[in-house]
């Protein structure tokens, strides 16, 4: 714990939230976007993830997830895998904290076992994909520092292009550029660097739908540069405001997920 | 030949059926080899077996009501007990708000720890099955639960005892006397229709999963007596206690480090005992720079009955101790490595030695996925070096390899 404090503070020391105009601006635009994106409520979806290796080779998982929004707290999370068919029923329960480290269930339905996950595995692969578990859990401001980089044109739209530093030590990447339009604050493109600095992986959003006023990309897709292999996110049948409660993220609720 | 025809008509039953409404399961072969030649009359060296798990699930009411099916069956080329099937689940589950009521067979699970599941009480061990005792039978209950923000409260009823399953006389691991299940006792007058009662309260908070249960019921862990059928004819009869049982289970994550404790305090003819496991598992995620996790894995394992916990005494008549536990005074150490690859491979191996030099059991498991619908399962198992008069002696020709090989539908 104490180490925890040192690292902090050295952390602090390293980069400064008021370091420059550039920082603030970069802090302002997350700001902006995480404004844009409340209230939302709760949502589900099904998703389908598409496993690609270098020859093209690909493997599919089916999941359905539900969603929860805490004020004052990062969001709740519940993904149910439906394939394959030896993990179906498998279910994830994530809990993402704004300042403490994020919490993870899983429920393994062969034993019928609730296990909690270590807290810092983030930088894991994702069901063997190229998502780490920290780029599918809900992004909040607090998680990173933000440095304002240019504005620029991207796939013809004005767009800010700024970094940004995850906070935690167990992430696997030092920084992340982020390609984020200007009309809606919708993250187009991310670009991950690994703890040895070298471009790592690349994700573009596509097929963006208006939920009311609340945007969501159907079409996900990480390309990892170094392995050659990608794993394309398709969403489908996103519904908003379904009455969902914290009652449906509690472990009995993991447990009964089928 | 019945159980041969049982399970071919489950087999085909299932088949026809997978593709229709909520109907999935797991349908495979095992082989089974033992390195050293049988010690026993009527056992072998090489084993076969096919078996199928047929599941069902129906939901309604927005996920609010269910039923769910799961069910068992075994076909093994030599072990009788081992030709068997089970109602693994049978459930009706209904959420109102902040209470749960789930009706019917289940299986429940309780715990934290890794080499010894010691809180774990609800369903009995389908030993016949699977000898690690993690393979379960489906249990009669009715439970409530009941969901507050400090924490969950359940409640259990269990009107019917489920008795434990041993390997018959060409199975194998086995004891030198057959365990006789036609001669089994109950300390219950009502025997199997004894109500076990159970309470858990779990709760989660800040990284902290803590666990405090209580049952009072039937020990899912029979005491074996041998019995004296006639001169030089010695079986082995169960003998089920009435037992109360107080558990703790934790755990707390910190960072890369899960910590672990489990402990029992039991009343068994007359008396208390405590035995806990306590340690934690270090997760090296990205490890040498792969995208495999590692996991370091420690536990301590303690019985305060000492030594006395694992002996073994079969020679009539038999001393009036609880079932005896191979671990007293042991540390087990563990390897996790999870490849987090397509084929979501895994390996596990562990090693617990008794720290008063009586013996070391060794096991590796490995998993991987085979295309998208076929899985294969290695199991190794190991022990040696227990004295004669330890439970794990009747082990020590017993080191075997199973391969798994299942279609999941």
């Amino acid at each position: 714990m104490f180490n925890r404090f040192i690292l902090l503070a050295a952390l602090v020391a390293a980069f400064p939230v008021h370091a420059g105009p550039a920082e603030d601006k970069g802090l302002v635009i997350a700001k902006e976007a995480d404004a844009r994106d409340r209230g939302w409520g709760d949502n589900t979806a099904d998703l389908t993830m598409l496993l690609k290796n270098k020859q093209g080779e690909t493997s599919t998982r089916d999941m359905r997830a539900k969603t929860l929004e805490t004020t004052g707290d990062g969001d709740k999370s519940l993904m149910v895998f439906d394939t394959p068919a030896d993990v179906k029923g498998t279910a994830l329960l994530s809990f993402s904290h704004k300042a403490a480290d994020d919490e993870q269930w899983l429920y393994l339905p062969a034993l019928k076992r609730v296990k909690r996950i270590a807290s810092d595995n983030k930088s894991g692969p994702f069901m063997g994909s190229e998502f780490a578990y920290e780029d599918i859990t809900s992004q909040e401001v607090e998680k990173y520092t933000y440095k304002w980089l240019r504005d620029e044109k991207f796939g013809g739209q004005d767009v800010f292009v700024f970094e940004r530093y995850p906070v935690s030590e167990g992430s696997g990447y030092t920084r992340q550029v982020v390609w984020m339009d200007k009309s809606a604050y919708r993250i187009h493109k991310i670009d991950y660097y690994d703890r040895k600095q070298a471009l790592l992986k690349s994700l573009t959003f596509k097929d963006y739908k208006a939920y009311g006023k609340y945007w969501r990309a159907s079409d996900m897709n990480m390309i990892n540069h170094q392995t050659g292999k990608s794993t394309q996110l398709v969403w489908k049948a996103y519904k908003f405001g379904t009455g969902l409660s914290a009652r449906d993220f509690d472990q009995n609720a993991l447990a009964r997920a089928r | 030949m019945r159980y041969a025809c049982l399970f071919a008509a489950a087999l085909l039953g299932t088949v026809s059926v997978a593709h229709a409404g909520g109907w999935s399961g797991r349908a495979g072969a095992e082989a089974l080899h033992f390195w050293n030649a049988p010690e026993h009359v009527g056992q072998h060296q090489d084993y076969g077996s096919l078996f199928v798990e047929p599941k069902y699930n129906h939901e309604w009411d927005d996920g609010k009501q269910q039923f769910n099916f799961t069910g068992f069956a075994r076909w093994d080329s030599h072990d009788d007990e081992r030709r068997h099937a089970d109602i693994r689940e049978l459930e009706y589950l209904r959420v109102a708000g902040d209470v749960e009521l789930r009706l019917g067979v289940r299986k429940v699970f309780w715990g934290v720890t890794e080499a010894q599941h010691l809180v774990d009480i609800v369903n009995q061990s389908d030993l016949v099955d699977n000898p690690d005792g993690d393979t379960k039978l489906g249990q009669p209950m009715l439970n409530l639960a009941y969901v507050h923000q400090l924490g969950t409260l359940d409640l259990f009823l269990m009107p019917y005892f489920r008795e434990r399953t041993f390997p018959g006389v060409e199975g194998r691991p086995r004891f030198r006397f057959v365990v006789d299940d036609d001669l089994t006792t109950y300390e219950a007058s009502n025997e199997r229709r004894h109500l076990d009662v159970a309470t858990r309260w779990s709760m989660s908070q800040s990284g902290v999963d803590l666990g405090v249960s209580y049952f009072y019921g039937t020990a899912r862990a029979p005491r074996l007596l041998p019995r004296q059928l006639a001169p030089g004819r010695v079986v082995l009869a169960p003998r089920y206690d009435l037992i109360h049982q107080l558990g703790i289970d934790a755990s707390y994550a910190d960072g890369a480090m899960l910590w672990k404790y489990e402990s029992i305090s039991r009343k068994q003819i007359g008396e208390w005992h405590f035995a806990m496991s306590a340690g934690g598992e270090y997760t090296f995620s990205g490890a040498f720079g792969s995208t495999a996790d590692v996991g370091l894995l420690a536990e301590y394992l303690f019985d305060d009955r000492g030594e006395n916990a694992s002996q073994l005494d079969l020679t009539p008549p038999v001393a009036a101790t609880a079932p005896p536990s191979a671990f007293q005074n042991d540390v087990f150490v563990g390897l996790r490595v999870s490849f987090n690859d397509v084929q979501s491979s895994q390996i596990l191996a562990g090693l617990a030695s008794d720290l008063d030099g009586r013996g070391l059991t060794y096991s590796l498991k490995a998993e991987r996925r085979l295309g998208e619908t076929w899985k294969v399962n290695l199991e190794w198992r190991g022990y040696s070096g227990a004295p004669a008069d330890d439970v794990l002696h009747v082990l020590r020709n017993e080191d075997s390899v199973r391969l798994t090989l299942a279609r999941y539908f």
